[in-house]
């Protein structure tokens, strides 16, 4: 059997595998929201521990831009 | 810490700032909810971005109907009895701190395991133990840190169908079998650079095997990706019209089966690569097309206006809180302060003071005295009011205009649409082309005919003639949006470029609401008068002598000796010897104007009458322009619920020729425009309240005006940022605009078809020239009409 065959099974179940892949994370509703999930992502545990702590929240870091 | 904004909300501090721990806050509220997060380890919030807060709402008692446990049952999502799941509105959400904070609610509470908040849709869906918190304390915790859900009557008719995500499943399809089409269709590109007579030994012994791998690919986009073209193709020509879908139809099948003819007869390799590029390059030209604002709606009717409760009193003076559709004929409900009344009925209490401005267009507050009839919809001003209701709220005056067939028609299916005007005559010329060509075929070399006139097909599918609207129209959506003017869908643009009449309401949408002028008018009052006014004023609770008081000099605060205040006529203050009468002309001793005047206050001093001030409304800014540049042509008219006292000022500030029609009722403007679209006029109707919603519902572009487009406007099919009122004329003008772009697209596709027709009527379509030509004719459309759109819109405003 020739060579072909296999590279042709391989590629095409490597791209059925994205594919599906792609309609789960559709079924899952992740392009319900596309931008929240980007804001998320940057968001550590900014937890400020210690609030007797005067340089954790100094106004002067933060900018009341309005 | 003067001078800064309040650290919490962001608002300049008016008054006295409230020092907290070395930052200044604007109110104690403010500083309260930046105590509760400091203490709760939240104080990221205000690092994430500065003044981000909202000032809490007063919370005591308003979210009583929670208790209802028939309300709540419809509001919540997933309740185990123990454990429940519940998705809310909040219209605050508005920045990245808003997230995080309400993300990491379960700091605030133990009882809260979940809070995910969806930005675009601005909702928060909660999941929460409901032995230690309710309903109705996670909603007042969220009012109590400035992020009050907005919960309507429109939330009983349970949670709103998600959206349909068939498009992307059809877009992953079609996506997905082009790249593997293409792929296997590569080999054969490459057929031509043989040299004639010899056969290839690779394509000759696989060349099978790749074909049907490709129409393999191909089944599912004809039958599942393309299905909403053939569909639609089908119901156009049942219909007797040929709309776009008709030629890409045409082109869709004559691909299909003249290269599954191909294949099986082992005459050539097919188009399939072109076949499922088209589907694709169409299916994401109708995903860009769709752009929704999620955060708005432009469904809205009365639900969302109205509130889910009420409070009903029972003859033991019980009260007890009511779903709204429970309210009943004879039931007497309590209406607290500031409170929406739910439905028509009689006032029982002595008096009220009701606004009706977003209901009925009238701009001042309406005063209604025991017996009379009130309205649903109408806002309680001052105290709380009992009234006995004489009809539910479906079927309530406001309500009925509902019932209007305005309001079940499709707007976009009456309009004729640019692209499916060109369609038709495109379709007829292609179809002559083809049976000319393939007629001169069957005398010259008959064997070829089918295939010239499949070729002709093929080539001719107008793709980039279907993709020129989408992105064009797509385009200047999104731009409108970021300019603050959010329309419903493209089907809008094209009707605002055909709208050759644009209506107005006045109050709210002309005027400013909440805003007046006042102008005082007769003697001028003396130094030790105008301080007793003042002082007399202070003691008034009445709306106009709030904004009177404000309006006039300080002067230092005495006690009044006398204090007098006369229900529905006016007030009376006395000091030493002085005396001075506030209020109606019979009270005062004025000239009595006639009924349907602006509204005056008048002033006597010492029972000698002195003059009067004259509340006038405050128009827009631009108002005239706005008229004079539309009046070139437009044909222009005003439609208010209002009396006719602004006629004056109105005729001498817009253009000749604009019509001025008074007193109209909700189903007056919707007639009014009726009359007009009779006459084959197209009409925009710029409203912003519910009195507005059978117009907006029955123009051609209904375009609700609004001061925060986070709260309620009417069903529409546009929402414009009240600070963008005066630039209305430049986005009529960009809509027509875009019309142009896209005839000039319209060329631009056809000379690209020009060319392919060549290549057909000839007979040497190869499937490496429609590979080529079909993708590129796409593109160079979809950059056109970008560069274009974005081009245009530079100078928009």
């Amino acid at each position: 059997m020739s060579v072909i065959y296999v590279l042709l099974a391989i590629s095409i179940s490597v791209a059925v595998l994205f594919f599906v892949a792609f309609i789960i994370s559709v079924r899952s509703g992740q392009y319900d929201d596309s931008y929240t999930p980007s804001v998320r992502m940057l968001f550590e545990d900014e937890i400020v521990k210690d609030p007797a702590d005067p340089a954790a929240d100094d106004p002067n870091k933060t900018h009341p831009s309005k | 810490m003067e001078g800064n904004p309040c650290y919490h909300c962001g608002d300049p501090i008016v008054n006295s700032a409230v020092e907290f721990d070395q930052k200044a806050f604007c109110c104690h509220g403010c500083k309260t909810v930046y105590e509760l997060f400091k203490t709760s380890d939240l104080s990221y919030y205000y690092e994430l971005q500065g003044g981000a807060g909202a000032r809490p709402g007063k919370a005591a008692g308003r979210y009583d109907f929670l208790d209802n446990l028939a309300i709540t049952e419809k509001l919540v999502e997933f309740d185990d009895g123990n454990f429940q799941v519940v998705t809310l509105h909040i219209p605050h959400i508005h920045c990245s701190s808003c997230i995080w904070v309400l993300e990491n609610l379960h700091r605030l509470h133990p009882g809260i395991r979940d809070a995910q908040v969806d930005f675009p849709k601005k909702t928060l869906r909660v999941a929460f133990e409901t032995q230690s918190l309710s309903l109705k304390s996670l909603v007042a915790l969220l009012a109590s840190i400035g992020y009050e859900p907005y919960i309507s009557l429109d939330n009983l008719d349970g949670p709103k169908r998600p959206k349909s995500r068939r498009l992307l499943y059809q877009m992953g399809i079609a996506g997905f079998a082009f790249g593997n089409v293409m792929f296997l269709s590569f080999p054969e590109y490459f057929v031509g650079a043989i040299a004639e007579g010899k056969v290839d030994f690779w394509l000759d012994q696989y060349s099978t095997l790749f074909r049907w791998l490709m129409f393999s690919f191909s089944l599912p986009v004809l039958l599942y990706a393309a299905r909403d073209y053939l569909f639609a193709a089908y119901r156009a020509i049942r219909g007797g019209i040929l709309n776009i879908d008709v030629p890409i139809t045409l082109g869709i099948l004559a691909l299909f089966i003249r290269s599954t003819v191909d294949i099986a007869l082992n005459s050539g390799p097919g188009y399939f690569d072109s076949f499922t590029g088209l589907v694709f390059f169409l299916l994401v030209g109708r995903y860009f097309q769709q752009k929704t604002y999620e955060f708005l709606s432009f469904e809205r009717d009365y639900k969302s206006y109205f509130p889910i409760a009420a409070t009903r009193v029972d003859q033991n003076g019980k009260e007890e809180n009511v779903p709204v559709y429970d309210v009943n004929k004879g039931d007497v409900l309590l209406i607290r302060h500031q409170e929406l009344i739910p439905a028509d009925g009689i006032l029982r209490s002595e008096k009220a003071r009701i606004d009706y401005s977003f209901v009925t267009g009238e701009s001042e507050p309406v005063a209604r005295m025991e017996g009379e009839l009130l309205h649903a919809g109408g806002r309680q001003l001052e105290g709380s009011l009992v009234m006995e209701v004489l009809r539910p709220v479906s079927q309530s005056y406001l309500t009925q205009l509902w019932g209007h067939t305005a309001f079940s028609t499709n707007k976009s299916a009456s309009l004729r649409r640019l692209t499916d005007r060109i369609a038709e005559r495109f379709t007829l010329s292609v179809l002559t082309i083809a049976c000319l060509a393939a007629g001169f075929w069957v005398f010259t070399d008959a064997s070829r005919a089918a295939n010239v006139f499949t070729a002709v097909l093929i080539i001719a599918c107008p793709c980039a003639l279907a993709l020129a609207a989408p992105f064009t129209l797509g385009n200047l959506l999104r731009i409108f949006g970021r300019k603050k003017f959010y329309l419903k869908n493209t089907d809008t643009i094209e009707q605002m470029a055909h709208v050759d009449s644009v209506i107005f309401d006045k109050t709210g949408t002309m005027t400013i609401p909440g805003d007046s002028r006042v102008n005082y008018e007769g003697e001028s009052l003396s130094e030790t008068e105008e301080s007793l006014l003042k002082n007399t004023l202070r003691a008034s609770n009445h709306p106009l002598s709030r904004k009177l008081y404000s309006l006039l000099k300080e002067y230092d605060i005495v006690p009044l000796d006398t204090y007098l205040e006369e229900p529905g006529k006016g007030i009376e203050g006395g000091m030493q010897k002085n005396k001075i009468k506030l209020g109606a002309p019979d009270f005062t001793g004025g000239r009595q104007p006639g009924p349907e005047g602006p509204t005056e206050v008048h002033v006597s001093a010492n029972n000698a009458y002195k003059g009067r001030f004259v509340f006038t409304n405050k128009y827009r800014d631009g108002l005239p322009e706005v008229f004079s540049s539309l009046a070139k042509n437009h044909l222009l008219a005003v439609v208010s619920g209002d009396n006719d006292g602004e006629r004056p000022r109105l005729e001498a500030m817009l253009p000749a020729g604009t019509a001025l029609h008074f007193s109209q009722k909700p189903e007056d403007k919707l007639r009014f425009i009726g009359r007009l679209q009779a006459e084959a006029h197209k009409v925009m109707m710029v409203g912003d309240g519910l009195n507005d919603a059978g117009a907006l519902a029955q123009s051609e572009v209904g375009i609700a005006l609004s001061e925060n487009v986070n709260v309620f406007s009417p069903a529409c099919d546009g929402i414009l940022d009240a600070s963008k009122f005066r630039y209305l004329p430049d986005y009529l003008r960009a809509a027509r605009k875009a019309m142009g772009i896209i005839r000039i697209s319209f060329v631009l596709s056809l000379l690209y078809n020009v060319i392919g027709l060549y290549f057909a009527c000839t007979g040497q379509l190869q499937p490496v020239v429609a590979a080529i030509l079909m993708p590129l004719s796409s593109v160079s459309v979809v950059a056109f009409t970008t560069i274009a759109t974005n081009y245009m819109a530079r100078k928009l405003p």
